[in-house]
């Protein structure tokens, strides 16, 4: 972080609030900017992030879909081709799912398929990724699916700072993204600027969560606060681990991941999707194909185990990343 | 002259036009010229010629892949429709969307799409931002009798009688889903029931006579800019050609086909329009000899425009 936001009176708030924040400041901001999801506006939405929105923009602006995921996010990315800015929550990235066809077929191919005619504004949000003992159907990690299609941008915040000021990116900008939130991060607490800050954090840039030089843990999401834990732990060992925190999937900040990996010429990857084909796997590709011989050892890499996710407590840990498995990784790869 | 019979002639003439680039079209893909798939309209042009005519131009119009027809009927020329299925730069979609994604936003055509059912949920979106800004628009969503068994245009139609907003979903029935027809794919006997779910008002009406179609969607269009409501209507209709053009259409008879043709669009009215005495064969003739030209000259166009550049390649996924 630059030293200039140490001047600002920095308020400590939850990633929940945060979240809540940027879309009430969007709907002030922008007439065109309306809400829709399940459960959004009377109940305040199933994990609170529109508390209080719908009795402060009433039920034009903050609207209640019935559960027909494939229709509330084709109905917003038609009012977003003739001019809305729709933010459509899904409740969970899982229930995406249901409208697959949407998100990756209509919203990123409409620009190409009209020849430049018809741009898509609308954000996709809502939390992704596994929560605690949902079982199968309700743990995905969708960034890996929705990363291999062109026209969509992706972000991944894993602070209140970064939520907010993605979010309020994501939603001005003029193409299809999706806000890829943490169920399991919504009651964690950072800081975050003043309210009178229009804090705007732009889509494709990294940020180096902690500095280090002998190793550098490259993680989004919910990885992040394992790699900070995992990093403290390990300079106790004699590790000084570098943190790099990717905040956006795509665009991705092949530069900041290049500068660090220059530095520190080791790496592990921490994410929360699965191995086959995961971000990680893309991440490897690109780092030795552009800096090869900065590598001292083979990239180390933790993502979950390749099985549906078990409903068992402890099953379901054993599947995750961890502070502990990127420690293990991290080792390996300065042994 | 009147101001009616004027319209009529041009609701002849925009078939005719339609008809004649499709079969100019036709040929271009056996010479080679088009790639992919290429969805013919023949047959069907009353359905969105009268439905357009009804309409205003500031009303939203969106359909399936089989969509030349809607292009052109809403005022794209023939030139760039051409040009798209050549997959030139001069296309509506600048040569990146070809025959089943014609778009032209200046005439409120918002797409040709091609994954059955999945541009439904689009039109109730582009409804629901008329209405949020407080806009009379009425949304015109095509779509064939093949889609109304996907889950999107259930969910749509939900979303559209839920919230009383201006869409006309029309099916055109053409009573194939490719190659199988009606009775083996919906468990209906009459289609236009499909809505009564959604407790929609719904309309069969005869899609092979424009007259027709014309004053029915009129009536529709009335009622619901004065009363924001959504309207299910079903357009019997037939196509004479095969779902693309690998379709020998060995599903029907040939008699039916027949039947259909005895019913063709153009030539009934043209009929109605000659007994009626106005228009003299020498008119008609005129007519389509305009209509062939303009087709003959949109082959010229496409063959003679450049193809997109090569360096334009990433300049379409995201917009700055």
């Amino acid at each position: 972080m630059n030293g200039s936001l140490n001047q600002l009176q920095m308020r400590t708030i939850t990633y929940r609030q945060a979240l809540n924040e940027a879309l009430d400041e969007e709907l002030a901001r922008d007439p065109n900017v309306f809400l829709m999801g399940e459960e959004v506006a009377e109940y305040n939405g199933a994990y609170k992030i529109s508390q209080g929105l719908w009795q402060k923009y009433g039920a034009k602006r903050v609207i209640d879909a019935p559960i027909s995921e494939t229709g509330f996010a084709g109905l917003g990315i038609g009012a977003a081709m003739v001019g809305l800015r729709p933010v459509i929550e899904f409740m969970t990235f899982s229930f995406s799912l249901v409208a697959f066809d949407q998100v990756v077929n209509n919203a990123p191919n409409m620009l190409t398929m009209s020849g430049g005619q018809f741009n898509v504004p609308v954000t996709f949000r809502g939390p992704n990724g596994p929560a605690h003992m949902l079982g199968a159907t309700h743990s995905h990690a969708t960034e890996c699916l929705f990363a291999n299609f062109p026209g969509l941008k992706i972000c991944t915040p894993a602070t209140p700072r970064d939520a907010k000021g993605l979010l309020k990116t994501a939603i001005r900008d003029k193409n299809p993204v999706l806000v890829l939130e943490c169920e399991l991060l919504y009651a964690s607490k950072g800081e975050v600027e003043p309210l009178e800050t229009d804090l705007l954090i732009p889509l494709g840039e990294a940020e180096v969560k902690r500095e280090g030089s002998d190793v550098t843990i490259i993680c989004y999401a919910q990885t992040v606060p394992m790699a900070l834990a995992a990093a403290k732990k390990l300079q106790d060992e004699g590790i000084n681990a570098e943190v790099l925190d990717l905040r956006s999937i795509k665009p991705l900040d092949l530069n900041a991941i290049l500068t660090s990996v220059s530095k520190t010429h080791r790496v592990v990857i921490a994410e929360q999707d699965r191995p086959f084909c995961g971000i990680g796997s893309e991440i490897c590709y690109q780092i030795q194909r552009d800096i090869f011989d900065e590598l001292d050892a083979p990239i180390g890499r933790v993502s979950q185990e390749e099985v549906p996710m078990p409903y068992n407590e402890r099953l379901e840990a054993a599947v995750l990343p961890n502070e502990q498995k990127i420690i293990a990784a991290v080792k390996e790869v300065c042994g | 002259m009147d101001n009616q019979e004027t319209l009529e002639l041009k609701l002849l003439s925009d078939m005719l036009v339609i008809r004649r680039f499709e079969e100019r079209a036709s040929q271009q893909y056996q010479m080679q010229k088009i790639g992919g798939f290429c969805h013919l309209y023949i047959g069907q042009e009353a359905v969105v010629v009268g439905a357009v005519a009804a309409t205003r131009h500031d009303d939203y119009l969106i359909t399936a892949y089989r969509d030349h027809g809607h292009a052109l009927a809403r005022g794209t020329s023939p030139n760039a429709c051409m040009a798209e299925l050549f997959g030139k730069a001069t296309g509506c979609s600048k040569g990146l969307g070809g025959s089943m994604h014609y778009f032209d936003k200046e005439n409120n055509m918002v797409g040709g799409h091609a994954i059955v059912g999945g541009h439904v949920p689009l039109a109730v979106g582009m409804a629901f931002a008329a209405q949020y800004r407080g806009e009379d628009r009425v949304t015109l969503c095509f779509f064939g009798d093949g889609a109304i068994n996907q889950g999107a245009f259930h969910e749509a139609l939900n979303l559209a009688s839920l919230w009383k907003l201006r869409v006309i979903f029309i099916c055109e029935n053409n009573q194939f889903a490719m190659g199988t027809r009606v009775n083996r794919s919906t468990g209906l006997r009459e289609l236009f029931h499909r809505a009564d779910g959604y407790d929609m008002t719904t309309m069969q009406i005869d899609g092979m006579d424009v007259r027709k179609v014309k004053e029915d969607l009129g009536k529709v269009v009335e009622i619901i800019r004065k009363e924001p409501q959504p309207y299910f209507i079903e357009a019997r209709t037939y196509r004479y050609r095969g779902h693309s053009m690998s379709d020998p259409a060995t599903y029907r008879t040939k008699d039916e086909l027949e039947e259909y043709k005895g019913q063709d669009p153009i030539e009934q009215l043209r009929a109605m329009l000659v007994a009626e005495k106005k228009l003299t064969t020498e008119q008609f003739e005129e007519m389509d000899e305009r209509a062939k030209r303009l087709a003959n000259e949109s082959v010229k166009f496409a063959d003679e425009s450049p193809e997109p550049p090569l360096e334009a390649l990433y300049d379409y996924t995201f917009v700055k």
